[in-house]
């Protein structure tokens, strides 16, 4: 879309004012998901399956209806008939039909009176299953014989022969492979494997929910994107979307975790049947036995490299488990593998497969971490083979604008070559190593996204600003989107308050996922406020009695646009807005589009680890984040994001795994086991802010948040390589695990 | 459920014996708390002892002998100079428990009675010889630490017992005790194996030592070969091998999510030489 273009010179863009959020979060004062009351409110606990894999029998739950304070339970029979697709898959998610299909596995719910006697009841409802086999790791899925999950499910993608877990099978790619691995002086091919993680946001999934019997109904929820929380949980219940208004809470934390609905609809179920607002709030074990964890991976990659670093052609192989259901994000970690690089020629496959477990949700750039696991760790291990400094290789063959992307289309203008040269030139990657210490580095890709947008501003009669978004903040929006309207109109950032409004108020806005928000919800609103100052203009040209197109917006003040147009004293927004009323009525301002011109994001990261040899411990020394950020709004929340990137993958790649018994349940259902890196485990992690500016955007915006966690998994294998000797191509990377390979290395 | 704040030992152990259903002491909470919300335990009786005189002091005693009232917070502990100086590593182990929160509440006692085989604040308590008095309903007896684990979650107290104070032996001269733990991380986390020693020199020769060890078995082990190891030695590479084979030998530990076996006696052996060599300085050091 045409857009005035300006990436210099800016007033606002680029400060670093305080959060609008901080005050009332560091007081205790924000509101988050667990914190709604209603009168009358009932709380609602699910009943969950404590088998992998379980037909069910008979749910009776007379002895819980028949305690004083239980007022309604439900069961898939409260549920709607005849869904399809992935309304279905969210259905069968949400509350069990036939059969328990993971450990967690909600199977039936109850509202009463209090929280204790909720639980209570919960416990007295007894369900008859019959536990059949089970499979929990993606290859074992594959395999003839391992128990079939939806037998018949499989789409028309997947080939003949493959076993009935498989649903959906990709292949493409460019170029002649078999010539491309003939031109390379070094073939290698391995198979990496990773595990599961979680988001582990801070807040757990909760919500308030109230459905009358005339099927009209209201939601407070904690969640990242509220328009898909309607839309899910009507399409669960069979309800219209316009009758369901939904309000999001603060949100504490959601990394792709909280764009799919778990307890929302069963809690609307469960309002419906006992006439009252109903309340539900998980538990930790609750958000990791039965929320959406990232899938499982097993990756082959085979790589052809010339003696002086040229890669010739490359091949992946991307096995994938989401759970129970399909849609792991096969097509997301295949376009990433080799998008870095400038390969003449690739070929990408890719299997996604059932498992019994819980279904896979989005999580920070849901596929490229595990990808990029598999790809940067094998160029690493080329680089090795071939004494190729890691960075100057990835720079020999990095991808730039022109460039066919590994997943088809040509690269637009894109950052990746000024990252590499930014980690070159950074102090960190000359810095001197000690014993048992080791760098790694590798690069990694987030195309990020735009997605349907709507935003609205409105002038006070004081001059100051209100902008509406329908895009819940989780990492700092509002103060991007106050950034940027002040920009926009010449105003100070304190004059701006943006708030996040519920769906009734706006049209539909995707969540705030893919990276979209300072971009999409950013662009839209500075479209929104520039409609304010265009009809700003036009006031001052009736006051002055001159042609709307003679006047010009700056600085906040409408002024004449030159000595032609006559001799007029500039109006400030103030004076302007004072008399509003009079002058033509209220000013406000709208934008709403499906934005497309979202720049993707490439980042570079060096790591430096020391292994104790003789535990296998590994502690991160020193970390570096390069990234593009395209133009950074607010610089401390983009340091921020790289930063949270960085930690997480730091903890995917080191302690944190979905750990099953040969029972299928899940063994580590608390974070005490489920191990998150604790603040004393990293150090301070240095961020540095590439700026190629987006051409899609007013401002230069590319989204940042995704990005950050896509290096860190490979780079902290690279340098556990250069610390212990030793290759780790399964994640995570603990102590156990270094130690064995130590070991075998003798 | 019940709750009860009896004004003595003797009162708290007769609500024990006359209850019936599921019984917990209560001192800082932080195992039994989290046991209650996680749906582990529902007691019907709930005895709060912290109401009881006395169970909040430190007291040197005149042979030097240090008593820990049952409800000292490990915050109290490791703040508590006199204590840090004469056992370190009591006080080490104690420290790794949980957070600053927990910290604020947790207990020797309860860490003791929760009866993990990984509780941080065992081996060492064991190492050094400390006793516990506990208050029954046939009047009170001292009891070794070392023989009050008996296995995961169970201790060898009886119905009605109730552990009222825990005493540290005099330091003496020539002493230094330590203990070190292996988790991924680096807090917040419940060891995967735990080693103590505690030992005495006279000049560079040690004289005693225990050696104990924690998470390798299904309570904690006290590893007479090691300490064997030990004594007589200057701590020499001879002796730090043959100490980290019988810490090695001694390991009867599992495969779980925390750790494999392989992995926990390896390192039960690299944990003794390193506590080993951190006691035998500050045993040196306090000559």
């Amino acid at each position: 879309m045409p857009l005035d273009s300006k990436t210099t010179g800016f007033k606002y863009i680029g400060t670093r004012p305080d959060r609008p959020d901080g005050i009332d979060k560091v007081t205790g004062k924000a509101r988050y998901g667990a914190d709604a009351y209603a009168s009358g409110m009932l709380h609602g606990v699910m009943v969950r399956s404590p088998h992998a894999h379980a037909k069910i029998k008979k749910i009776d739950a007379s002895k819980a209806l028949a305690l004083k304070g239980v007022k309604a339970v439900v069961t898939r029979a409260d549920f709607p008939t005849g869904l399809e697709g992935e309304d279905w898959n969210i259905q069968e998610n949400c509350m069990a039909g036939e059969v328990a299909l993971y450990d967690g596995h909600a199977v039936a719910a109850v509202a009463a009176t209090s929280l204790l006697l909720a639980r209570e009841a919960a416990k007295l409802i007894e369900v008859e299953y019959e536990v059949l086999p089970h499979v929990t790791d993606v290859d074992e899925a594959m395999k003839p014989g391992a128990p079939a999950i939806r037998a018949g499910a499989a789409d028309y993608s997947v080939p003949e022969g493959l076993h009935p877990n498989v649903m959906r099978y990709i292949e493409y790619g460019h170029g002649d492979l078999d010539a491309g691995f003939a031109a390379a002086d070094l073939v290698m091919e391995n198979t990496y494997k990773t595990e599961a993680a979680h988001q582990g946001y801070i807040e757990p999934h909760a919500c308030l929910a109230q459905l009358g019997s005339d099927g009209k109904g209201e939601m407070w929820v904690c969640t990242q994107g509220h328009w898909f929380i309607r839309r899910m949980s009507a399409a669960v219940l069979g309800i219209d979307v316009a009758n369901l208004r939904v309000t999001p809470s603060e949100i504490g934390g959601g990394f792709g975790g909280k764009t799919t609905v778990f307890v929302e609809p069963v809690a609307l179920a469960l309002s419906r049947k006992a006439g009252k607002p109903v309340k539900m709030v998980m538990t930790r074990s609750e958000v990791l036995r039965a929320t959406g964890p990232t899938s499982s991976s097993s990756i082959d990659v085979k790589m052809g490299m010339k003696k002086d670093g040229t890669m010739t052609a490359a091949k992946v192989t991307m096995r994938m488990q989401g759970g129970a259901f399909p849609m792991a994000p096969i097509d997301s970690a295949l376009d990433c593998a080799f998008s870095c690089y400038n390969i003449p020629a690739v070929h990408h496959e890719g299997y996604d497969v059932l498992a019994n477990r819980p279904k896979q949700a989005a999580y920070r750039a849901p596929g490229s971490p595990m990808a990029a696991f598999a790809t940067e760790s094998l160029v690493d291990e080329m680089c090795r083979a071939l004494k190729l400094d890691p960075l100057k290789t990835r720079l020999k063959n990095a991808s730039r604008e022109g460039t066919k992307a590994s997943f088809g289309p040509t690269f637009p203008r894109i950052g990746l070559v000024e990252t590499l040269e930014a980690a070159l030139a950074h102090p960190h990657y000359a810095a001197p190593l000690g014993p048992n210490q080791g760098r790694g580095v590798a690069s990694g890709y987030w195309m990020n996204w735009g997605g349907e947008t709507s935003v609205s501003a409105a002038l006070g009669e004081d001059g100051s600003v209100t902008v509406s978004v329908g895009t819940p903040d989780i990492g700092g929006s509002r103060a991007s989107m106050a950034l940027m309207a002040a920009e926009a109109l010449g105003i100070p950032y304190e004059n701006v308050r943006v708030n996040v409004v519920d769906t009734g108020s706006l049209g539909v806005n995707e969540p705030t996922h893919g990276s979209r928000a300072t971009y999409a919800t950013g662009l839209a609103t500075i479209e929104a406020v520039k409609q304010i100052s265009t009809k700003l203009c036009q006031r001052a040209a009736d006051k002055w009695g001159i042609p709307a197109e003679a006047v010009i917006w700056e600085d906040g003040c409408a002024k004449p646009s030159g000595p032609n147009a006559g001799e007029f004293p500039p109006l400030a927004i103030g004076e302007l807005a004072a008399e509003m009323g009079g002058t033509g009525g209220p000013i406000s301002g709208h934008f709403e589009a499906t934005p497309s011109g979202h720049g993707g994001s490439f980042g570079t990261h060096i790591v430096d680890v020391e292994v104790d040899p003789e535990t296998g411990y590994t502690s991160v020394l020193r970390y570096t984040v390069v990234q593009d950020a395209g133009k950074a709004i607010h610089p401390a929340y983009v340091e921020g994001q790289f930063q949270g990137g960085a930690a997480q993958g730091i903890g995917w790649a080191l302690n944190e795994e979905y750990i099953y018994g040969a029972d299928g349940r899940l063994q580590n259902t608390v974070f005490l086991d489920y191990r998150i890196p604790v603040a004393s485990d990293l150090p301070m992690i240095d961020t540095v802010i590439v700026e190629v500016p987006n051409p899609g955007h007013p401002y230069g915006v590319r989204g940042v948040g995704e990005t950050g966690i896509t290096p860190p998994l490979p780079a902290v294998a690279n340098a556990v390589h250069a610390a212990a000797g030793v290759r780790l191509r399964s994640l995570p990377m603990s102590p156990p695990r270094i130690l064995a390979a130590i070991k075998a290395k003798g | 459920m019940r709750y009860h704040t009896p004004a003595t030992f003797e009162d708290a152990s007769a609500i024990a014996v006359a209850a019936s259903g599921v019984t917990r002491f209560l001192a800082g909470g932080t195992d039994v708390l989290v046991q209650m919300r996680a749906d582990i335990v529902t007691p019907d009786d709930l005895i709060d002892i912290k109401h009881i005189p006395g169970v909040k002091d430190i007291v040197q005693e005149d042979d030097m002998c240090w008593s820990i009232g049952a409800a000292v917070a490990g915050a109290e502990l490791t703040a508590h100079e006199g204590l840090c100086a004469d056992w370190p590593g009591v006080i080490e182990g104690m420290g790794l428990v949980g957070s600053t929160q927990v910290q604020g509440r947790a207990t020797l006692i309860g860490n003791l009675c929760n009866g993990s085989p990984a509780a941080d604040s065992v081996p060492a308590l064991a190492a050094a010889g400390a006793e516990v008095s506990v208050v029954g309903p046939k009047g009170t007896r001292q009891v070794k630490v070392a023989d009050i684990p008996a296995g995961p979650g169970r201790t060898t107290l009886a119905k009605g017992e109730v552990i009222s104070g825990i005493y540290l032996p005099p330091r003496g001269k020539g002493g230094g005790d330590a203990y070190l733990r292996f988790i991924p991380r680096t807090e917040m986390d419940i060891a995967v194996v735990g080693c103590a020693v505690n030992l005495r020199v006279e000049g560079d020769k040690i004289t005693e030592a225990c050696v104990v060890l924690g998470a390798v078995a299904p309570t904690i082990v006290v590893v007479e070969d090691a300490a064997k190891a030990l004594i007589g030695s200057t701590l020499d590479a001879k002796a730090l091998d043959a100490l980290a084979a019988a810490a090695s030998a001694a390991c009867r530990p599992i495969n779980d999510k925390r750790g494999t076996i392989a992995f926990r006696t390896d390192v039960a052996g690299v944990l003794a030489r390193r506590a080993a060599k951190i006691a035998y300085d500050r045993a040196r050091g306090a000559k």
